[in-house]
């Protein structure tokens, strides 16, 4: 963006350089301390017990056995929560422990603070639980219906939204349909959930060491639970091994503050892998139908579409996703006419909530698939399809919300369609058998694989919708040549940390900016989620660091006599931009000084969706284009990904690695929903909790990528930079299952992708 | 039962004390000898993240007994560079972008090492493949391969000397 306070930019490490990360050299030499890397002498570890039945009476539960393992030094359940006993991120309806009713898998019970992981391991074994087992509501489809009594007291329905556009008697020459199933995504970060909590003497409060996406949305619900003033409660954000989502909703927070409440010790919670499988949210499984109606030649008419999401036992943000879903019906296309139904239900399958995509990546798969279909009925091609309802700025949306960003759509897909296919051979260069769909250790025979292309295109909210003020903080200081900051955005990896550099760099040619420990003695940053940090965050950076700037430059005005606003940084100098003789360093000129600003960064209010879905409800949007190569040996029903290909609208590439990173990784995320990552359920119980059962995409899985960034800087974005996170894993799951289809000619509808759907 | 017994990482002999003979050499490591670079993901071999190397070979520390490896060579993440400095893959790691959360790092660091002491000039197949024990879910890997590649290249081309 055009900055008249800033002359040139020659020195490194500002804002579109690709520079690397500042915890880079601790992370890669082990140094870097993640949630889990908090040994304190003394400290007690606690472990949870979990409901084994999706849906029971408590009829008793006696913790008395585990008091006589030596070693145990506090057993704690819902009688022992001294505040609120439920939280939520929107509605509190999720019990911190079961006490009546457990309603899914896993549900906490009870915890226990001990000396040893084993005897916490002995403690829950020995504790006594009788249940009366309840019929399990499974399908969300009986939720809808209503054909299941309530499971819980705020009924089965989290929330029913329609979309109601236009004329709902519209229609035309052709009209396709279709119905699409969605499994169950986790987040699968690798750095599982742990916490440290130390008390405070007396237990007048509480400081917690946890790794979170949301610092101050954690410190309402913990402080609420526990009983406590917001300001006993401080949280500080523990390294982050990856998030997704999947840190967005509480799991360890409260049951590890009570335990160090309770024993006035120090205590550390630490979940192995299947634990977190069943103590964190996940991707809502979907049911959706969409029928298209268009013109002969494949102008969409009307949309009508349906969607089902399960969100599980309790509510978590399933009635956010629900709305994004709903109201990404038509994806990046013109429509006009639009009749949308969707609900999002409660069942005694595990709880969803929030994973990269939110609600999105169910409505894209749906969508992409429809759009083929009307491309096949209209005889055009994927590209044609798609560039001839391709939409733009000032194009309303079946909301009726008029899309005021940059809308580079057409751009996105005809750059993605100008990127080079993949230069290898059906089965690959050679004859090596790591080549082949299912590599070495299948059996692929070479001469049965069919290559297919697919495409897929999205548009993404940004930010927060409905009328959330999710607004971030942010506090800048400057002395002696040093920019501090100070922010509450949690780093989960996404490299905020490096933006936030480049900001205050660029703005106060300083080389050195010093980045303050992320807890919550400042004010919120809201999430680091809805790819909305680079702009919120960002924004509260960059108006911190201007307001300083304007001090100095008045500091400076005052030492020569000068107008402030002629003044500039040029490089690590405050210049007169009138006489460029004058020039002092910004060390020399802040010797002794200290500048300090905070700055909290809004965006424009929303508001919510009317009963028929009408409303000014998003923040922003951004969109992307993938296409997919993939080699299919229809036999054995194995995949191999060959190459995919993007373009993505970014707005500005603040730091062109971490963009490619982002990319890179949201595609690998969207690949191992195509073809292999499934949550598998039955009877309300997960059946591979765990990463041999669960398959994530390996360095094999993953395929080149080629990328086009599209830097049209959007004038709304306090960078000109949208959000960059999220579209790379949206539209890249129905390019991958259009190759397939394109591949075998299978009307493939449900993601994952199985073997068995392919080949029988 | 609490027991003694001694092991020999990074090139020292560490006492381990009062510890359960059922401990991983990933929890011994960690919450007995206070190295804490070593991680764990998946306590069951899937992901890489714990890796060390035993006698030379690259190891899943949650896999193995830490009392069964007394009398052989461990080495951790803390103990593949000497203090203070990094080596060629650490270093590559970071500037190609290769790291984002940076749990699985350090196991992608002992894995990239060994990788590259058994095979001097790796293909990108070879490099996947010797690296697909070591899942990474931030990056989708594409940095990952273009660092080891980097590193491969610099060595031959600096005729086998490391950084």
């Amino acid at each position: 963006m055009a900055d008249s306070g800033v002359a040139t930019r020659q020195r490194p490490g500002r804002i579109g350089d690709s520079v690397v990360r500042p915890d880079g050299r601790e992370k890669v030499r082990g140094e870097f301390r993640f949630s889990s890397d908090l040994p304190v002498e003394g400290a007690l570890w606690g472990a949870t017990l979990r409901s084994v039945h999706p849906h029971a009476r408590i009829k008793r539960l006696d913790v008395t056995p585990a008091w006589k393992i030596p070693g145990v030094e506090a057993i704690i359940t819902a009688d022992d929560v001294p505040g609120k006993s439920t939280y939520g991120l929107i509605f509190a309806d999720q019990p911190v422990f079961a006490s009546e009713v457990v309603r899914y898998v896993g549900e906490p019970l009870a915890a226990v603070a001990a000396d040893h992981p084993e005897t916490c391991r002995k403690a829950l074994e020995a504790i006594i639980v009788e249940y009366e087992l309840l019929d399990p509501l499974t399908d969300p489809e009986r939720a809808v219906d209503g054909s299941h009594p309530p499971i819980h007291p705020d009924g089965n329905v989290i929330r029913h939204q329609r979309v109601l556009c236009g004329d709902p008697d519209a229609t035309g020459p052709v009209v396709v349909e279709g119905f699409y199933e969605m499994g169950m995504q986790d987040q699968a970060f690798l750095g599982l959930e742990a916490a440290l909590a130390l008390p405070d003497p007396g237990g007048a409060g509480v400081e917690l060491h946890v790794a979170t996406q949301a610092m101050h949305e954690d410190l309402h619900q913990i402080a609420a639970c526990l009983g406590l003033p917001e300001d006993k409660v401080r949280l500080i954000l523990a390294g982050v091994g990856g998030a997704f989502g999947g840190r967005e909703d509480l799991s360890l927070q409260v049951h590890t503050c009570l335990l160090a409440l309770r024993t006035g010790r120090p205590v550390r919670v630490h979940y192995g892998r299947e634990e977190s499988f069943l103590g964190h949210i996940h991707r809502h499984p979907a049911r959706m139908w969409m029928r298209h109606h268009a013109t002969a030649d494949g102008r969409i008419i009307k949309i009508e579409a349906r969607f089902v999401l399960d969100g599980g036992a309790y509510a978590s943000t399933s009635s956010a996703v629900l709305v994004n879903a709903v109201t990404h019906t038509q994806g990046p296309y013109v429509c006009e006419n639009a009749v949308v139904d969707g609900w999002s239900v409660r069942t005694n399958n595990p709880p969803c909530g929030a994973m990269r995509g939110f609600g999105v990546v169910q409505a894209c798969f749906a969508h992409e698939g429809q759009m083929d279909k009307l491309a096949a009925a209209c005889g055009l091609s994927a590209v044609e399809i798609r560039l001839r309802n391709a939409m733009r700025t000032g194009d309303r949306l079946i909301t009726g919300q008029v899309v005021e960003n940059v809308a580079p759509v057409e751009r996105c897909i005809r750059e993605t369609d100008a990127l080079p296919l993949p230069d290898e051979p059906i089965g690959g260069f050679g004859d090596d058998p790591m080549r082949l769909p299912g590599g070495a250790g299948l059996t692929a025979d070479r001469g049965h694989i069919r290559r297919g292309i697919g495409w897929g295109v999205a548009i993404k909210n940004m930010m927060y919708s409905e009328g959330f003020d999710d607004y971030s903080t942010a506090r800048c200081s400057l002395a002696d040549g040093v920019a501090t900051l100070k922010f509450a955005t949690a780093e989960v990896g996404q490299g905020f940390v490096t933006i936030a550099q480049q900001i205050a760099r660029t703005l106060l040619g300083v080389d050195d900016v010093q980045l303050d420990r992320i807890d919550t003695t400042i004010g919120s940053a809201g999430s680091t989620s809805a790819s909305r940090q680079t702009w919120m965050s960002g924004g509260a950076v960059d108006m911190a660091c201007r307001r300083v700037r304007e001090r100095l430059f008045e500091h400076v005005g005052r030492m020569w006599s000068v107008d402030p606003i002629r003044l500039v940084v040029d490089g690590d100098s405050v210049v007169d931009s009138s006489d460029s003789s004058r020039r002092i360093s910004v060390a020399d000129a802040t010797a002794g000084q200290r500048f300090e600003e905070t700055a909290e960064y809004h965006h424009p209010p929303t508001e919510p969706l009317d009963e028929n879905g009408q409303g000014d409800c998003h923040t922003a949007f951004a969109f992307v284009a993938h296409r997919a190569v993939v080699d299919v040996d229809p036999e054995l029903g194995l995949v191999k990904v060959i190459q995919v290909a993007t373009a993505q609208d970014i707005g500005v590439a603040l730091n062109p690695l971490s963009v490619v990173g982002q990319l890179e990784g949201g595609i690998a995320q969207g690949l191992g929903l195509a073809v292999m990552e499934e949550i598998v359920m039955q009877d309300g119980k997960i059946r591979n909790p765990s990463f041999t059962d669960y398959l994530l995409p390996t360095f094999l899985d993953m395929p080149p990528v080629v990328a086009s960034l599209i830097e049209e800087p959007d004038p709304r974005a306090p960078l000109g930079a949208k959000g960059i996170g999220e579209p790379p894993c949206i539209s890249v799951t129905p390019a991958i299952v259009a190759a397939i289809r394109d591949a075998i000619g299978k009307d493939l509808s449900r993601v994952p992708v199985r073997p068995q759907d392919i080949c029988l | 039962m609490a027991e003694f017994y001694s092991l020999r990482v990074n090139g020292v002999d560490r006492e381990v004390v009062d510890a359960q003979l059922g401990e991983s050499l990933l929890f011994v490591l960690r919450e007995r000898l206070g190295l804490l670079g070593t991680k764990g993901a998946c306590e069951q071999g899937e992901c890489g993240s714990c890796s060390v190397l035993v006698d030379g070979e690259l190891v899943c520390a949650c896999l193995v007994l830490a009392a069964a490896q007394s009398g052989r060579d461990i080495v951790s993440i803390e103990g593949i560079a000497p203090a203070g400095v990094s080596t060629d893959v650490q270093q590559a790691f970071v500037d190609a972008g290769a790291v984002q959360c940076g749990f699985c790092t350090p196991g992608l660091v002992m894995a990239a090492h060994s990788l590259l002491e058994r095979i001097v000039d790796p293909t990108d197949t070879e490099i996947r493949e010797e690296l697909s024990g070591n899942i990474c879910r931030c990056t989708g890997y594409g940095r990952l391969v273009e660092a080891v590649a980097n590193v491969a290249k610099t060595r031959i081309a600096l005729g086998g000397n490391r950084g």
